[in-house]
């Protein structure tokens, strides 16, 4: 047995690469979905945290302290197997992408926390003299501002929750890794892990880069 | 001429940061129309006691009327700020919008313009402070003097009937100093009522009907402007003026 067959074997790749594509789609749209709804949900909690009444800014903070402290596989777990015991049944795909948002969430409300914060008190004095309302105020001078900076860590954090979407295999989802795991044991053969691997790379690579370019442009942009 | 009814109203005002007082028993009523100039060392309040009156800072003692409505939280407060446009030191201008839209946003948003109208206003508005052709670029692109005159024009844009203006100039270069005073002046007299903070005396003592002087959070002084540039009783004063002239 040499390397070659063992773990880029041709055959083996070529009857299971369905099987592994299969699982990318499904990676990718838990990965797309969670990442989507976890910057929306983290928008509102950063909003809540910062500008909230009293007993709803002291819930955001537990909230966002929680959810960035648990492990992601644990949450996942206990979404999986332990919300049926309360009578909600979620499939693996509902459950993974539940747990995955709720983390992402937390995280990304304090990222709009702090690229929030960073916008200078001058400029919501100025918008709050010619009058406008709070969402008028965020939504037309704030957030842009805002928005610019957190580019960079929303990236990133993009791409950890697309990375995490691998321990949904756990709960039996048929995403990537599972296929893949599934494949190998099929074939007897490791050469669908390599084949996943190297699609999650493909996936990803593009992503880190991209961070790297943002980092650099908006850096440069916010030198003022 | 008739006494006029107060525009602005301060009775009994203070402001406390933690446990220093940077406002003590603020009385002071402003009349329509009038242009009233405060002065006093740096650290004596004056931009806290303008900021009181759009509630940039929450007072905690005394009362402040706009126009006969408490300035407080809540409801009304909106309708205070749009009665009232402040003009800020660091200009503040929105560096994500046009010139033309850092004026026409306040009227779209606030008076519910449609852009198209807005804009059409906010060009004359350019052109009354003499920049109308900088309208599509982005403030970053202007000098300080042409980005205070657009924080100008976007207070105007409001048709507020009071303007507050905190240090105005302070923060341009000499060059550009002129500019911005030969737009202030030309609002007053116009109606509007102007609450200036400065250290341009020369402009202040040509464009005020009253100074206020103030020290150490306490209004000391309020007098016509010769009369407290040429003799003012007040010992402080004395001192202050005697700094700021003679440099
Ligand atoms: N946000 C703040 N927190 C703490 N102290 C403040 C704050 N704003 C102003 N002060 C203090 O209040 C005093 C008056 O400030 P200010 O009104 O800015 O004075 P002026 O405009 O006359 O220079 C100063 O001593 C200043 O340090
Ligand atoms: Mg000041």
């Amino acid at each position: 047995m040499d390397i070659v067959s063992t773990f880029f074997n041709v055959d083996v790749l070529l009857r299971y690469y369905p099987l592994l594509l299969e699982g990318l789609w499904r990676t990718i749209a838990l990965g797309v979905l969670s990442i989507v709804l976890g910057l929306i949900g983290g928008l509102l909690l950063a909003i809540a945290r910062l500008y909230g009444a009293k007993p709803v800014r002291f819930l955001a903070i537990v909230y966002i302290d929680v959810f960035r402290a648990i492990p992601v596989l644990v949450w996942l777990v206990i979404v999986y197997y332990a919300l049926p015991f309360l009578g909600v049944r979620l499939s693996a795909f509902a459950s993974a992408t539940t747990a995955l948002t709720m983390i992402s969430s937390a995280y990304t409300a304090e990222i709009y926390r702090a690229g929030i914060e960073a916008v200078p008190r001058g400029q919501f004095e100025a918008a709050q003299s010619i009058g406008l309302g709070s969402f008028d105020l965020m939504r037309d001078v704030v957030l842009p501002q805002a928005i610019r900076i957190v580019i960079p860590p929303l990236t990133n954090n993009s791409i950890n929750v697309l990375k995490d979407t691998a321990l949904a295999s756990v709960v039996a989802l048929p995403d990537l890794l599972k296929q893949a795991t599934q494949a190998q044991a099929l074939a007897a053969n490791p050469t669908p892990l390599i084949g996943a691997a190297i699609l999650y790379l493909i996936l990803l690579l593009p992503l880190v880069r991209l961070v790297a370019v943002f980092e650099a442009r908006y850096s440069r942009r916010g030198a003022r | 001429m008739s006494q006029p009814e107060a525009i602005i109203s301060m009775k009994g005002v203070g402001k406390r940061f933690g446990k220093f007082e940077a406002l003590k028993d603020i009385d002071l009523e402003i009349a329509r129309g009038e242009v009233v100039v405060l002065l006093g060392p740096s650290g004596s309040g004056k931009s806290t006691l303008i900021r009181c009156i759009n509630l940039l800072e929450e007072y905690d003692a005394g009362d402040v009327h706009v126009d006969g409505i408490r300035v407080e939280k809540g409801k009304k407060l909106q309708s205070v700020r749009q009665e009232v446009a402040m003009v800020f030191q660091a200009f503040n201008l929105f560096p994500n919008h046009t010139i033309l839209d850092n004026v026409a946003l306040g009227p779209v948003r606030v008076r519910k313009l449609s852009w198209k109208d807005a804009r059409e206003r906010a060009r004359r508005l350019l052109d009354r402070v003499g920049i109308a052709e900088q309208a599509e670029k982005y403030p970053s692109q202007l000098s300080g003097g042409q980005q205070q005159r657009v924080g100008i024009a976007r207070a105007l844009a409001m048709e507020p009937r009071i303007l507050l203006f905190d240090e105005p100039t302070s923060a341009l270069d000499p060059e550009m100093v002129g500019e911005v005073l030969d737009v202030i002046k030309g609002l007053a007299g116009d109606g509007v009522t102007l609450v200036l903070v400065t250290h341009e005396m020369g402009f202040a003592r040509q464009v005020a009907d009253r100074i206020v002087f103030m020290e150490a959070g306490r209004i000391k002084e309020i007098a016509p402007p010769d009369d407290f540039f040429t003799a003012t009783r007040n010992e402080r004063a004395r001192a202050f003026l005697d700094a700021v002239l003679n440099h």
